[in-house]
Parts: C-alpha cells; structure tokens; sequence
C-alpha cells in the first residue's frame, strides 16, 4: 500500500518537471506521437457487401450470356432461369416438388438426428458403449452413403423406404459424433458440482450434461441437414416422381438447362431457410452463451 | 456433527499426494489448509466430501447432522461452478430440485439465501451477466440452501481479484457470525488463513503431512481490527512454508 503510494509520488514529481522544462529531455527534445501499430486483425461485419457481390455475379452472367460470350447452350441467362422458375410455379409443380422434398428431407433428418443423440448421448455417458460403437462409427461415417443407394432401393424398396434409409444414415454419423464431442466437452467441475450436491444420475444427464452439449449439438445440425440435401437430391434421382431431385434429373436429361439452374436455386434456398432456422434456434437456445 | 479424518493417505501410481493426514474438525469451527502448490490439499477436501477416495485411512462423521440438513457436505468451488444457462434462482433451484420440497417451501429457501448473500435483486440474472464476486455470491447462497453442516471450500477467493477478495472475506465473516457453520477452507493465501481460520493446517510439500496446526483464538469478527497480531502469525506461517514452496516451485511436473 504504502510502496505505490510512494511511486504515485515520484511519478507525478517526474512528470511536473518535465512540464516545467527544468529537466532537459533525453533525446534532443524532438517531441512526436507514438506511431500507432494495433490494427488490423480484426473482423468487421461490413454491410451490403455480401448481397452486393451476388448481384454483380449476376450482371456478369447476364451480361457474358446477352453479349455471346457465353454461349446460350452451356448456360442459360438468369432471366430465362427465373422465366422457368415462375413457368414452374404457374404450373403448380413447385409447390409438389417443394413439398415432397421438404417431407423426405423433414423425416428422413427427424430420424437420424434423434437416433444420433440417442447414441452420442450413449457413447458419451457409457464406456462400453463408447467402446463397442466409437469403432463402428468411425468404420461406417466416411463410407459415401450414395454408393450404398442401390443396396438401399433392393432392402426397403424404390419408394419412400429407400430415400428415407438414405438420408437417416447420412444424418445419423454426423449427429452422433457432434453430440458424444459435446458431451466429452462438458466441463468436469459442473458434473463434480452436480454430485457434490447429491444429485441423482438422471438429473446430471438432464439438467447438466444435455444443456452443456447443446452448442455441439446445434453446430452437428447444421452439418447434418447440408449432406441430408445432398443425399435428398442423390436419392430422389431414382425412382421420384415428385421432388426437386427429380425435377433437376428431368431437366438436366432435357436439356433444359434454365430448368436446371432453377432446381438448383430451389435447394439453395432450401438450404438457406435451414441454416436461418438453425440460427434461430441456436440464439434461443443458447442465449446464456457469452 | 464433527468430521474426522483418520490416517488419510494417497498416490496416484507412483506419486504419493497425501500421507497419513489426521485431523477432528469441530462444529463450528472453520479449519484452514494451505500447503505448497500439489500438496494434495485440493485431493484431502474431495476426500471430505466424498468426490474421491483416499488410498488408504478415512473420513469420518462423527455424529448425525442437523435433520434439516439436506446436503450435509456441501462444496464451494474456486470456478464458481454454475450453470452457464441458469439464472442464479435457478442455479440454487438446482440444488434443491432433487429433494421434492414443496414448491413453496423452495421458493421460501431461494428468497431467504438471497437475502443473506444481497443477491435480491438479481434473482434472474444470468451468470454471464454477473462479476467474478457475484458469481461466487451466488454459489456461496446455493451452499447454504441446502444447509449443510459442513462446507467444504476449495480456493473460494482465488479466482477473484484482490479488492473482491477483500469484500467476499467480510461477507463470509459476517454469515459466520450471524450463524456459526463449520467449514474446511482450502487456500494458499496466507492472509485468508488467518483472516477466516479458526486453526490452520500447514502441510508439507508433496507427499503432504501435516507440519504444524495454527491456532487463533482471536474471534473472526474482531480480526480486521488486529492486522497487526494478525501478521505476526502469517509470518510464522510463511516460514513454516518458504522452504517448502520454493522446492515445489522447482519440482518438475510427473506427467
């Protein structure tokens, strides 16, 4: 106490004389600021540029496409895409296409997800169920489930079976490895907590380690529905009467390359609608994050 | 109830922690610990609570706890320990959720412990929202809901800046005085152990025995008072320690 006191002191001496100028300066008295070397590094949302950039690749294309430069048989204008869009929406189809993916696309990642966090929550409270699936898991994840579609179609059949087996496989590796990662990720101290307290088993898993996982689970999400539409697409390409797969199938075997980009834009948009509610959800739920 | 830690000894593998510590601490009574970085004193208080078990020897409750006690070793952590997505009602809600009181009677338990720790008006708050001192407020209020008959406190202060410290010492002070509890403090500040002991354990470095125990007899409440009496024992403490904390400053870490 009385040290800094003592500093204070000799500081505010030091500074008066040199004010006063009785103390001649150390080095010529050239007096300048010093040169400012922190920036940088730093991430700034700077509005209007993503939007903006989207729009210029647009004029681009339409421009290449008008002038000739690109030629109208490998890619259609952007006018002509939304002509066949709205042509598709006049006709009503886009709203069965839309609607019959959005179904597979809801139930076949409905299954997966709740079956993956019911074995990542396994893996991650049981050590013999980490040991008998963590292996199996890391065997079966990277197998491309694409090339298991044929096999698919002959065990649950060309129609809905085969296209929900799909993408319930595809969702369900992603999601079990996210939540057993999450629930690894819990810190220890609130588990010890919870035990010091003598809470009951259930009562941790509930209000403890499910919550602490939440921010991996939600982040899995977001993986898990990206390659649920690319499967979604991979699937509806055999054997779909209805969905945007199958209207993107039709149209590239036409030809119809407006079409095509059309379709394209759809599970873009898709995808899109998705992520937003997936951030929506993630603010909500995880509102407690700092 | 009274605590007693007969012929505590520990190792993990072929590293000994703890040896043959034993101890009585009394109702009432707050008993320091402090010891040189990994002298077990940290592995002695989860042996207390019941978190880990000693190798060889063990703890001891000598008698029953109040009846009313709902959870008679009760901890306070050095990271404060709440729930991130809690609110601080419901962080001690936490605690109490589990033992089926009737709803008011929770409600009535929550209200009251904010009142003891001046958390009131910040029932809903979340703990993001809150200091380091207001987060261990909050977990010192979800101790004392579940009335225990000992607290086990494990470097409670030493996440906290010094003026915190300062602030939390008096409130824990006053809670003592207002309705004695019997607690084991676990620290390496000096100037705490004094501050809060009742007696003061010195263990040695690692394997941690015990060197000496400390007895101050001047009560808690009238110690801000005698800094200076105060200094003479946290003296004879450093000097119990120096030797030591400077060889377990420069052991290598067994890992």
């Amino acid at each position: 106490m009385s040290d800094t006191a003592m500093t204070n002191l000799n500081l505010r001496n030091k500074t008066t004389k040199q004010a006063s100028g009785s103390e001649p300066t150390g080095s010529g008295g050239h007096v300048r600021p010093v040169p400012f070397r922190g920036g940088g590094f730093v991430y700034r949302p700077v509005r209007f540029v993503g939007p903006l950039v989207f729009i210029a690749l647009l004029a681009i294309w339409e421009a290449g496409t008008r002038s000739g430069l690109i030629s109208p048989l490998v890619l259609p204008t952007p006018a002509e895409s939304w002509q066949a869009f709205v042509n598709l929406a006049k006709s009503g189809m886009l709203w069965k296409h839309v609607a019959a993916s959005s179904e597979r696309l809801f139930i076949g990642w409905t299954i997966g997800t709740v079956l993956g966090i019911a074995a990542g929550l396994m893996i991650g409270l049981f050590s013999i169920a980490r040991s008998g699936l963590q292996p199996l898991v890391s065997a079966l994840f990277p197998i491309p489930k694409i090339a298991l579609l044929p096999l698919f179609v002959i065990w649950f059949g060309i129609d809905e079976g085969s296209k929900n087996a799909t993408l319930i496989f595809g969702t369900f590796f992603p999601t079990v490895i996210s939540t057993y990662a999450g629930v690894d990720n819990v810190d220890r101290t609130l588990i010890r907590m919870g035990q010091s307290f003598g809470l009951s088993w259930t009562s941790i898993v509930r209000k403890i380690v499910i919550p602490g996982a939440m921010p991996a689970i939600l982040s899995g999400f977001r993986i898990s529905s990206s390659i649920a539409i690319v499967l979604l697409v991979a699937a509806e390409m055999i054997g779909a009467e209805f969905g945007v797969g199958a209207y993107v199938l039709m149209a590239g075997s036409l030809m119809a390359t407006d079409q095509l980009i059309a379709g394209v834009a759809i599970l873009s948009v898709m995808g899109l609608i998705i992520a937003w509610a997936i951030g929506l959800a993630e603010k909500y739920l995880l509102r407690w994050r700092t | 109830m009274d605590l007693k830690l007969d012929h505590i000894s520990h190792h993990y593998g072929h590293t000994h922690v703890l040896d043959d510590i034993s101890l009585t601490v009394k109702r009432g009574e707050i008993v320091c610990f402090i010891g040189p970085s990994g002298c077990g004193k940290s592995t002695l208080l989860r042996f207390v609570g019941g978190l880990e078990k000693p190798a060889s020897g063990q703890v001891l409750q000598v008698g029953e706890p109040p009846a009313a006690s709902l959870n008679p070793l009760t901890y306070i952590f050095q990271d404060f320990a709440l729930l991130p997505w809690r609110s601080v009602e419901g962080n001690i809600a936490l605690a109490l959720e589990d033992h089926k009181l009737p709803k008011a009677e929770q409600r009535a338990i929550i209200a009251d412990v904010l009142r003891r720790t001046n958390l009131s008006d910040f029932a809903k708050a979340l703990p993001k929202q809150l200091s380091g001192g207001m987060k261990q407020r909050v977990a010192i209020a979800r101790a004392l809901s579940v009335r225990p008959a000992v607290m086990l406190m494990d470097e409670p202060l030493s996440a906290l800046d010094s003026q915190t410290r300062d602030l939390l010492m008096d409130d824990l002070i006053e809670l003592w005085t207002r309705q004695p509890f019997t607690a084991c403090y676990v620290t390496h500040n000096l100037a705490e152990a004094v501050r809060l002991g009742h007696r003061i354990v010195v263990l040695s470095r690692r394997p941690g025995r015990i060197r000496e125990i400390v007895q101050i007899d001047m009560p808690l409440a009238e110690r801000k008072e005698h800094i200076a009496e105060l200094e003479i024992k946290q003296r004879h403490l450093w000097d119990l320690m120096r030797e030591e904390a400077r060889a377990a400053d420069r052991e290598l870490a067994d890992v």
